[in-house]
């Protein structure tokens, strides 16, 4: 059965109507309309539709709306903005890191949420956090640059 | 949804003949019926008909003195517009932030072949160059009518012709044409897809003057991917669109017997659509298509399994009746060379299926109203779209518009063409627009595969221990099961439920392709292939098509890891023993590069010293594609105990012919690197004797970024007197050949299956 729910994504109130067992995901691509996070798989593998939950990365693929709570959502859209950038959006364009680009939301909020957390990582940090997460055309290089560049602009 | 890039031209009156300030700018002499007759030898408000026969199919000045250039590629994501931009900003002689690549929109470009065989510069960037040289020389000469100057006498800059001896008398390409159409014929060389090209009475500029091609250009779409202001094609949405979800079959080739909608009914707005084989489901919400085609109960036919047990897959090839069989290359006679060869070494290699699993699985959007057709789809061949669509719909071409918008990777034949296809069907049977994405389980298991094959390899040897004779055959299911295009619906998923008969071409290497072993000058070779019928004829999960450097990775891990046994069976070191038998000095360049930066160290390979826990060893391969030429040499350690294996890094030599954007060029090879990295080390399609059972990312490992290696240098050789050549593939097939060369230098270990998984390496280790 539907139920009512107001999520709370980018600082923004949404009320809608949904299935208890829809994953997050679907709320915010066909219900709120928007583009960032994506489908890879609804499997939890490979980190395309990451969201933060009260800042806490979460695959919003696998989480049910009944779960979410009164927590925050936070996409990559909200994360920064041209005018005022998080230091891995201005790194990504510094180290000009996609080929498609289609995962780059799973990379940048996993780790904008590691970075938050752990200053100065090594590369070796760097990788082990942001294990399990999938790029297939092979960007891997350019974005262990643009951790570490964001890294070192966040000091 | 998408916002359409739209040419800013629209039908208005003349600005010559209105814009009368213009006249008065130049201050010239001059009439109104000479403007006006100007005006109306190279412009119109209107574009003319989208001919490749015409220049304004390919250029057009914008209102606002941005330049489109209308490409009828894509770029899936390596920067081949980039490169284009800057090519057709050269030739203008404007700024390169002033071009706009307007891609793969069938109604704004001509079919030149979408994304195909690494041709974006190398084949797909002439008839832009040439048109670009060709608007500059039209302009240029409205202008020197204009401005009362002869045309040798105008220099150009960002846009602006002006007298070289009075920069006063100027004029601008936005005020003599912009927003409006070149109305100037180019001649066409009559060819459509890749060799489509066109030109221009202008001759186009030598590379010494380029100003533009050569710099490292930055892309314009990574800015908007980051800050989620980009839209794939999984976000592009139509006014009243519904979402589809397809289902496939328990056993590969069974259809549906019966199916009951009732099981669907309290899902809001579900609806099924089943025709034949092709059954699928739509409802207005994505969550309810995808709760649907859960819930949907359905009978399917019985049918025998259609596959061999996974481990017997290469005795299934290796015993397979040959369909057909062709002697690719062929030089001197290999048959009294091999009778009289001191000496005969061989050796076998096999490599399975690969999968495209895109990093989304395929989607498009098909929205049929009042007997207009648009597809907006994340193919990469757009043009050949609209027949694929018109087949199935059954429609003309002419009413068929398809839009390529960026997908979930492209890197060949994925999903995405399937998914077009669906979705029209779908969108034909429930009369509303139709978005559909598919599910994980199809980007993996349904997609169509790179075939899994055999090679065998021998040489002989003289007393010297030179060779005298080189014999590859490889032997594989066609490469082509299903068309690298969608023009032909009988290619495709649906057409082939629906009941279309499938058109295997048989057939594995390109003719003409440069064969493995080509490039030495070993004085008798031979290179045949041989392809066999497939395990399953129609909608098979295990139909095959090109993925990216069709049959690279695996022609060329089994030819380089063979000319490393060779050197290695004559005490020979790797880099010395190649350049022993290459001739051609670029070849020779680029092996020589690579071992340079690389540090190679000249000795035979193979494990030296005592035995330690994690080995070390270094590797090269060396290959052509086209006219491009790769070397690489790959550092790994591997662990004895574990068979993990871990390539710490990589050095890629890469000379392409004259380099457009080096920048670009760096980050195209470093990740096909790490791409085919992946391919070697991890991916491999699994199946039972029903099905594909690699349906995912934990069931088709690929490469972690723990396992990406520490460092890939790239060396790059321009050859600015040579015409650019492909960059998008060539690295991808020296990867696994490079690595299997650095484990046997590491362990003493040959590498002759891939992917090389821990197991696998582990079992060859004991």
């Amino acid at each position: 059965m539907s139920q009512k729910f107001t999520l709370t994504v980018n600082g923004k109130a949404h009320t809608i109507e949904a299935d208890p067992d829809m994953p997050l995901l679907y709320a915010l691509r066909d219900d709120i309309g928007l583009n960032n996070p994506k489908f890879g798989c609804g499997l939890a593998q490979c980190g395309a539709c990451t969201v933060h939950l009260d800042g806490q990365p979460t695959r919003s693929c696998v989480t049910p709306l009944s779960a979410v709570g009164k927590a925050k959502i936070t996409t990559l859209a909200g994360l920064g903005t041209p005018s005022s950038p998080h230091p891995l959006q201005t790194a990504y364009i510094e180290e000009q890191v996609p080929q498609c680009g289609y995962c780059i939301n799973g990379w940048i909020m996993t780790a904008a949420a590691f970075l938050g957390k752990k200053k100065k990582p090594s590369d070796a940090e760097i990788r082990d956090a942001l294990s399990g997460l999938k790029c297939r055309c092979g960007t891997h290089m350019g974005i262990v640059r643009a951790v570490k560049r964001a890294a070192e602009m966040m000091g | 949804m998408t916002k359409m890039d739209k040419p800013a031209g629209f039908s208005r009156r003349s600005l010559l003949k209105t814009g009368g300030a213009l006249v008065v700018s130049v201050g010239m002499p001059i009439g109104l019926e000479t403007v006006t007759a100007i005006d109306q030898a190279f412009a119109q408000g209107t574009r003319p008909p989208l001919t490749p026969d015409q220049l304004s199919s390919y250029i057009a000045v914008n209102a606002d003195g941005t330049i489109s250039a209308f490409f009828g590629k894509i770029d899936g994501g390596q920067g081949v517009d980039v490169a284009i931009g800057q090519i057709v900003a050269d030739e203008l002689d404007v700024a390169v932030a002033k071009v706009k690549v307007v891609m793969g929109d069938s109604a704004t470009s001509v079919n030149q072949g979408g994304a195909s065989n690494a041709s974006g510069i190398e084949e797909g960037a002439v008839p832009l160059r040439n048109a670009a040289a060709e608007a500059r020389r039209v302009l240029v000469e409205m202008a020197a009518g204009l401005l009362s100057v002869p045309a040798d006498k105008l220099v150009v800059k960002d846009g602006v012709v002006s007298a070289a001896d009075d920069p006063s008398k100027r004029i601008t390409y936005t005020q003599m044409i912009g927003g409006r159409y070149f109305n100037v014929p180019v001649e066409w060389n009559k060819k459509w897809g890749n060799p489509l090209s066109i030109v221009g009475k202008a001759k186009p500029k030598k590379p010494a003057d380029y100003k533009i091609v050569g710099q490292t250009v930055r892309r314009n779409d990574v800015a908007p991917k980051v800050f989620a202001r980009f839209d794939y094609i999984t976000d592009v949405k139509v006014p009243g669109m519904v979402h589809g979800r397809m289902l496939r079959p328990p056993v590969a080739g069974a259809v549906p017997t019966s199916v009951d909608e009732s099981s669907v009914k309290d899902i809001s707005g579900a609806r099924v659509v089943w025709k034949q084989g092709f059954l699928g489901v739509v409802a207005d919400k994505e969550w309810d298509a995808v709760r649907a085609a859960q819930r949907l109960k359905v009978t399917w036919s019985q049918v025998a399994p259609p596959f061999p047990n996974e481990n017997e897959l290469y005795d299934h090839i290796r015993k397979a009746p040959v369909n057909k069989r062709v002697e690719a290359m062929k030089v001197g006679d290999i048959g009294p060379a091999f009778a009289g060869a001191a000496k005969v070494i061989s050796a076998e290699y096999d490599w399975p299926f690969q999968s495209h699993s895109s990093m989304g699985p395929g989607c498009a959007v098909v929205d049929i109203k009042d007997g207009q057709v648009t597809v907006w789809t994340g193919s990469q061949k757009p043009h050949y779209a609209v027949e694929g669509v018109a087949g199935i719909l059954g429609v003309p071409r002419d009413k068929v518009r398809a839009i390529w918008v960026m997908g979930p990777g492209s890197y060949g034949r994925n999903d995405a063409a399937d998914t077009m296809i669906d979705a029209a069907l779908l969108a034909q049977a429930v009369g509303r627009p139709v978005r559909l994405q598919y599910s994980r389980e199809e980007g993996h298991a349904w997609n169509a595969k790179s075939p899994a094959s055999v090679h065998r390899v021998r040489a002989g040897l003289d007393q010297d221990g030179k060779v005298v004779a080189f014999h590859f055959e490889a032997k594989s299911f066609s490469r082509l099961d299903v068309a690298s295009n969608e023009s032909e619906p009988r290619h495709t998923l649906a057409g082939q439920l629906t009941g279309l008969p499938p058109k295997p071409a048989d057939i594995y290497l390109f003719p003409g392709e440069a064969a493995p072993g080509g490039p030495y000058s070993f004085p008798n070779k031979l290179m045949a292939w041989e392809t066999i019928p497939p395990l399953l004829a129609s909608a098979s999960p295990l139909r095959t098509s090109h993925l990216r450097d069709p049959l690279g990775p695996e022609l060329y891990f089994a030819a380089e890891s063979f000319v490393d046994e060779l050197a290695a069976a004559t005490g020979s070191d790797p880099v010395e023993f190649r350049l022993r038998y290459l001739t051609d000095q670029r070849d020779i360049a680029v092996v020589k590069a690579a071992a340079e930066k690389a540090k190679w160290e000249t000795r035979p390979s193979g494990p030296r010293g005592p035995t330690s826990a994690v080995a070390h060893g270094r590797g090269i391969a060396f290959a052509r594609r086209g006219k491009t030429l790769v070397a690489l040499v790959a550092e790994v350690d591997v662990d004895r105990q574990s068979g993990k294996l871990r390539a710490r890094r990589f050095v890629v030599a890469h000379d392409c012919g004259l380099i457009i954007n080096p920048g670009g060029l760096r980050q195209c090879i470093e990740n096909q690197t790490v791409y085919a990295l992946s391919r070697s080390m991890w991916e491999e399609v699994h199946f039972s004797r029903e099905k594909v059972t690699s349906v995912d990312w934990a069931t088709y490992p690929i490469l972690d970024i723990t396992e990406a290696p520490d460092a890939v240098d790239v060396v790059l050789i321009n050859h600015p007197e040579l015409p650019p050549s492909g960059a998008g593939e060539p690295t991808v097939r020296t990867v696994g050949a490079a690595i299997a060369n650095a484990v046997f230098d590491a362990t003493g270990v040959r590498l002759r299956r891939g992917p090389f998984t821990p197991d696998r390496l582990k079992a060859a280790l004991s």
